[in-house]
């Protein structure tokens, strides 16, 4: 049991989430010769694989609101969301020079070709455009899956220079098992005491779980879990909600300040969303790359970058989460120019309109500056929320 | 000088017969889909990349293309409307305005270009091909229309090959999802000896249009292979790839190319046939279709014709030798979607434009980056970046949309490409006379 | 002489540059672009005439590249009484326009009262003219708009009070008029005009002055021939040019900027509607250029709306953010949200300067991605354009330009303005001697 204060938990994992030089992953590959670091990008890639390789597994998710993006953006339209421009800001910056490999998860259009972007750009560094199913029959997408895997673990060894066994991947699994369990606990937390637990803590310590060894992340999460819980804070008159659309572009910490300033505790939400993207725990017996396929086809978060074979099932999701924790509101706030956050957005609110939740929508990105029109949003959305219950 | 300027008047635009041929054949594919109702006849929508014409057809279904009819729209200048009608009901301005033109001419009685009502899909064939906002469009129609949706995934070309697990698994969805549920909707057996037919009749056909668009390599070039080009894959990239409709159209406009070719003039334009070729282009991306016309002028005005372009590969890339086999259907049609442009890795789509420069001994490349268009425009820049460095010709950029008239700016778009055309004029002439 | 005219109708300005047969500049004209384009081109070409002429003025006194003492007072005094001319010949022009807009119903019955009142301004104007161009009077612009403007009004306010006459009828009366004044081609007589300045200075002044005045009507007998025409700028699609008359604006900036310095590689430009990166070969062609995309972030105007809303004026910026010690991060350059941005932070208690030196940076920053854009930044860089007079804009950007592309010598001239028109120029006279030869240009 760690003796440190939930804020000072939280004032670690806020200066590893403001240091753009990832002194914390670089630090860990200097610490033993042959190490390697393979990041990637949002929204979901199976860590396990890279873990079980012995490598750290390190999520970029773009450059915040204080990287000043020069380069990055000489290659994007103004139309373009920002996460891309960061990104390669931190590449060509040589913040990234130490990363042995990078992943692009198919989450859009712009993460796509980005893989290609960043083969031009850093032909020494290992890319993989990585490739999801969005069938999710077991001999079709199944397979495919699998065999995307498969040819990932082919990669890595390659780059580990050894191979990688079975043992290995359970291993890992089971690592990876306990920590989403741990992540699922301070969500659990958040439903039910929300103001022991506030939301830009949580995102601080959900952060951290992508620069840190994974191991590590586990105990970090498991000691503030113990210390804000047993921490004494005052009760406020907010209303729960709950926040969609942040799953691929971050939003600026003062984002979240702001919202919960202005009355809002959000009790879930889809920030990083790959440490809770596998429902339950995977099981650590049998082909491990079944295991994960089989967890990712069947047990997985519903996200906008996913396509959802079941109109019936479509954002049913989120009332779900509703329900769940009790939320008496949804906030979509959704990155400027994402393509699936947005396209997705009327869906999903025809759903809340049926199943009679409100709601408000936003955008912003991940340097927005101005939090005026945002809190007054929220503030508004707050009030109505008391009246109508009230009533 | 003055007859050119009576010319542009909109009354007497001047068409090829191959041009009016194809509108006629695009006129009466209108009326098949608007007299379903009447016909009986079942409509599957589906889109132009990964469009699987062969296969809808061995169901006796109708093809609907819902970016076609976007185009259509945008042509019709009623995209506009469109578009509003659509973020009125809360879509966002920054989402593709193929989805908006789409959902708001929905949500308007879907009036199809014929004036007459478009019907409802029977069924909708989600060809994830190339673009993720395929996804999500036919997410949201499938919640208006209700219909069964079929989901076929392309796998990505990231590393510029097609691998065995790609084809498995696109052929597995075809044979164990996509071709039972068609056949289910429409009550039709398959049967693979008719696609073997269709598919035979596409290669005829494709064979054509290759010959066609590679005229562009002359001098002068016979066609413009973007404004024009866009006229010539119509056919071929809409419900009528493995048609005898199509043998036909392309087998007359390689005959009408020929003779343009054999006489050596250059393409013919709306105001008439091009006087002298200046300028010799690539162009990516797709056009903006509001001002078309417009648009056009723009490039002929100043000489300038585009001998080849990477729109014209949206529908499928047939210059590196594919063609569909009847003798391996699936796997045919499987490499079909893989191959098309946009599920191309960004290094393919440079290498393809830099070869193109090189080829059709282009003067440079010109990339109209459509803001609606992620997964052309994302990366575009370096494109451009990398194809100048690769091929020392310079390069241009221009913005604009597909059908959404606020993002056409003409005198923006016409600053930079005369800009452009001065900058190539003045290297080509450099060291020479005008320094 | 033959002379090449190069016009850059700018969004906010119109430049003229005069050049001769050696590439040398004869003149530099500038006027405000009205919304009468071809009047602008026409002015801004005159007062690169009239500053021809001091150019042959000086050659003809043989002081060219030298400072004689008794030359210059000479040349200030012709400059000033030139300049008195032609400030009674369009007070003249808006004295005319300004009765002639007195008729109708309107004026039945108060008529006589306000020309009487106008006569009475216009007079005073007329005595008061010489005295701002006396030596050493301070002018706070050349623009006649902007001298008549502020001196009707303060005038008429004073007669209308004394005649009983409606200032605001004073005041509605000189806007009309002012535009079609404004709009109206200058009357082109530049000989005369100058010929009866020389007079009056050789009244004020017999010594030295009438040796160089003998000399000054000599060089007026050198005719200005216009051989050539090229123009460019913003406003390109409604220039009054026929197209062969006609460069895009790129090639101008980056062949004026070659010429103004040779070793340029790489031009930046803010201008009031559109920022520019271009790249130049060792010759001044364009090897690749980019510019902002469709809106106006980042560019000249988004500096104009935030004086605007500074309420300050927009040469005030620059040193007020160059006052800042803790510039604040602003990541928007977006002009529609400058306004609330600028507000919110007031009222979140920061520092003006501190805001504006963010401002700045934002700008900078949005440029040095336009210029990343087209292939970064080469040794040598010069800046053009509105903004290259803005200190705060200009530490900004050396700051970054170091950061990023290390040791790169950075040209700012005096004349950055008129990169543009004398690019054009350069190209007037290029196809001058092509069409000369019989080649195409």
């Amino acid at each position: 049991m760690s003796t440190q204060t939930a804020s000072q938990i939280v004032a670690r994992c806020e200066a590893l989430y403001d240091d753009l030089r990832f002194s914390a992953a670089r630090d860990w590959k200097e610490a033993e010769p042959g190490r390697k670091v393979i990041a990637y990008m949002p929204v979901y890639i199976p860590r396990e694989l890279i873990h079980a390789a012995g490598m750290l597994p390190l999520g970029i998710m773009g450059g915040g609101d204080s990287l000043e993006v020069i380069h990055g953006d000489a290659y994007y339209q103004s139309y373009i969301c920002r996460i891309p421009r960061s990104t390669i800001e931190l590449g060509v910056s040589g913040r990234l020079d130490f990363v042995d490999g990078m992943l692009f998860p198919s989450i859009c259009d712009v993460i796509r070709n980005l893989s290609g972007m960043w083969k031009m750009l850093f032909p020494d560094v290992y890319v993989k455009y990585f490739d999801v199913p969005q069938t999710y029959i077991d001999e079709i997408g199944g397979t495919f899956y699998t065999g995307e895997m498969r040819e990932l673990l082919h990669d890595l060894e390659k780059i580990a220079g050894r191979k990688i066994t079975d043992d290995d991947i359970r291993a890992s699994i089971e690592v990876y098992n306990e920590n989403r369990k741990v992540v699922n606990e301070l969500y659990a937390l958040r439903a039910q005491a929300p103001w022991k637990a506030p939301a830009s803590e949580a995102y601080l310590v959900l952060r951290a779980g992508l620069l840190l060894p994974v191991e590590e992340h586990t105990q970090l999460v498991r000691d503030y879990v113990a210390a804000a819980s047993a921490e004494e804070r005052p009760i406020k008159d907010n209303s729960r909600v709950i926040l969609t659309g942040m799953f691929c572009e971050q939003p600026p910490l003062n984002l979240i300040k702001s919202l919960e300033l202005s009355g809002c505790y959000i009790v879930d939400d889809d920030f990083v969303l790959i440490s809770r993207w596998l429902l339950g725990d995977v099981p650590t017996d049998g082909d491990p790359v079944h295991n994960l396929s089989q967890a990712f086809l069947h047990k997985a978060m519903s996200t906008a970058a996913k396509y959802e074979p079941d109109q019936e099932e479509k954002g049913q999701f989120l009332v779900r989460a509703v329900r769940d924790t009790g939320a008496e509101g949804v906030i979509f706030a959704s990155t400027s120019f994402c393509d699936p956050a947005l396209l997705d957005r009327p869906i999903l609110q025809n759903v809340l309109k049926r199943a009679d939740i409100p709601f408000i929508a936003f955008k912003y990105a991940e340097n927005s500056g101005q939090m005026q029109p945002i809190r007054e949003q929220a503030g508004t959305f707050v009030d109505s929320i008391k009246l109508w219950s009230a009533a | 000088m003055n007859t050119k300027i009576l010319k542009a008047q909109p009354a007497d635009v001047l068409k090829d017969a191959s041009m009016i041929k194809q509108k006629e054949m695009m006129a009466k594919h209108y009326d098949r889909l608007t007299n379903a109702p009447t016909s009986g006849a079942k409509v599957a929508s589906t889109f132009v990349p990964g469009n699987l014409n062969e296969l809808i057809m061995c169901f006796d279904l109708v093809n609907n293309l819902p970016e076609v009819n976007a185009i259509q729209s945008g042509l019709r200048k009623q995209s506009g409307a469109y578009i509003m009608e659509a973020e009125r009901a809360g879509h966002s301005e920054d989402v593709c305005t193929y989805v908006k033109s789409d959902i708001g001419m929905m949500l308007k009685g879907n009036i199809g270009p014929n004036g007459k009502k478009l019907p409802n899909p029977d069924v909708l064939l989600l060809s994830y091909t190339g673009c993720f906002t395929f996804l999500k469009w036919f997410e949201l129609l499938r919640e208006q229309y209700k219909c069964p949706t079929i989901f076929l995934q392309t796998p990505y070309m990231a590393d510029g090959k097609v691998t065995p697990n790609m084809i498995q698994y696109m052929v597995k969805q075809l044979k164990d999802t996509v071709i039972p549920t068609l056949e289910e909707v429409s009550g039709v057996k398959f049967d693979i000896d008719r696609l073997r037919e269709y598919l035979k009749k596409s290669a005829q056909a494709e064979d054509d249009l290759v010959y066609i668009l590679q005229t562009g390599k002359n001098k002068p070039s016979p066609i413009d292979a973007y404004f024009g080009g866009i006229y010539y894959i119509g056919p071929i990239f809409g419900a009528f790839r493995g048609t005898d409709d199509a043998i036909d159209y392309y087998r007359f406009l390689r005959e009408e190319v020929d003779e343009r070719l054999a006489k050596g003039l250059g393409p013919v334009t709306p105001d008439g046939p091009m006087a002298e070729e200046k300028y010799r282009l690539v162009v990516e991306g797709p056009p903006n279709y509001t001002s078309f016309r417009q648009f056009w002028k723009m490039f002929y005005d100043e000489g300038a014709t585009v001998v080849a372009s990477s729109y014209t590969k949206v529908g499928g890339t047939y210059d590196y030798g594919f063609r569909h086999d009847p003798d391996k259907p699936l796997e045919s049609l499987a490499e079909y979607c893989l191959g098309v442009y946009t599920n191309r890795s960004l290094p393919m789509r440079i290498d393809m434009l830099t070869d193109y420069i090189k080829e059709y001994e282009a003067d440079g490349l010109l990339i109209n980056s459509i803001k609606s268009c992620n997964s052309f425009s994302a990366g575009q820049l370096l494109i451009m970046r990398e194809v100048e460095k690769r091929t020392g010709k310079p390069a241009a950029f221009i913005e604009t949309d597909l059908v959404d008239p606020r993002y056409f700016s003409a005198a923006n778009v016409k600053n930079r490409l005369e800009s452009y055309f001065q900058m190539v004029e003045q290297k080509r002439s450099g060291k020479g006379v005008a320094a | 002489m033959k002379t090449f005219v190069g016009i850059d109708l700018g969004s906010t300005t119109t430049k003229a540059v005069l050049m001769d047969e050696e590439e040398g500049v004869l003149g530099r004209g500038i006027t405000n672009s009205r919304s009468n384009y071809e009047t602008a081109c026409k002015v801004a070409t005159e007062e690169a005439k009239i500053d021809a002429r001091f150019t042959l003025f000086r050659r003809e006194f043989g002081t060219a590249g030298q400072i004689d003492e008794q030359v210059e007072d000479f040349l200030g005094a012709l400059e000033r009484s030139f300049r008195l001319e032609q400030f009674l010949e369009q007070l003249g022009d808006l004295e005319e326009t300004c009765i002639r807009l007195v008729r109708g119903d309107r004026y039945a019955k108060i008529g006589e009262g306000v020309k009487v009142a106008l006569t009475e301004v216009f007079r005073r104007l007329r005595e008061e003219a010489p005295g701002m161009y006396a030596p050493g009077a301070d002018r706070k612009s050349d623009f006649f708009r902007d001298i008549a403007g502020s001196r009707y009004l303060s005038v008429a306010e004073e007669v209308g009070r004394d005649a009983g006459v409606s200032y605001d009828v004073l005041l509605n009366i000189y806007d009309k008029s002012i535009i079609a004044v404004e709009n109206r081609p200058p009357s082109g007589k530049l000989n005369e005009k100058f010929k009866n300045a020389l007079q009056r200075v050789a009244k004020e002044d017999s010594g030295a002055a009438s040796v160089l005045g003998e000399k000054a009507e000599h060089a007026l007998g050198i005719e200005l021939e216009e051989t050539y025409l090229v123009g460019t700028g913003y406003g390109r699609v409604t220039l009054p040019f026929s197209k062969e008359h006609i460069r895009s604006e790129i090639l101008c900036h980056g062949l004026g900027a070659h010429m103004m310095y040779p070793k340029t590689r790489t031009v930046l430009d803010i201008g009031g509607q559109d920022t520019k990166g271009i790249q130049v070969n060792p010759e001044g062609i364009v090897e690749n250029f980019q510019m902002n995309d469709r809106c106006a972030a980042g560019t000249g105007r988004y500096l104009g709306y935030i004086a605007d809303e500074m309420n300050m004026g927009l040469h005030e910026l620059g040193p007020m953010a160059l006052k800042s010690k803790k510039p604040a991060r602003i990541n928007s350059t977006c002009t529609v949200f400058a306004g609330a941005e600028l507000r919110d932070r007031l009222a979140l208690g920061e520092a003006r300067e501190d805001i504006l030196a963010g401002l700045h940076r934002a700008i900078i920053l949005r440029s040095m991605s336009i210029l990343s854009r087209s292939g970064g930044v080469a040794d040598e860089f010069t800046f053009t354009g509105g903004v290259a007079k803005n200190e705060a804009a200009v530490r900004e950007l050396k700051k970054l330009v170091f950061e990023n592309y290390g040791e790169v010598t950075i040209n700012i001239g005096a004349e950055s303005i008129y990169t543009g028109a004398l690019g054009a120029s350069e190209f007037a006279r290029r196809a001058a001697h092509g069409r000369i030869e019989g080649v195409e240009a």
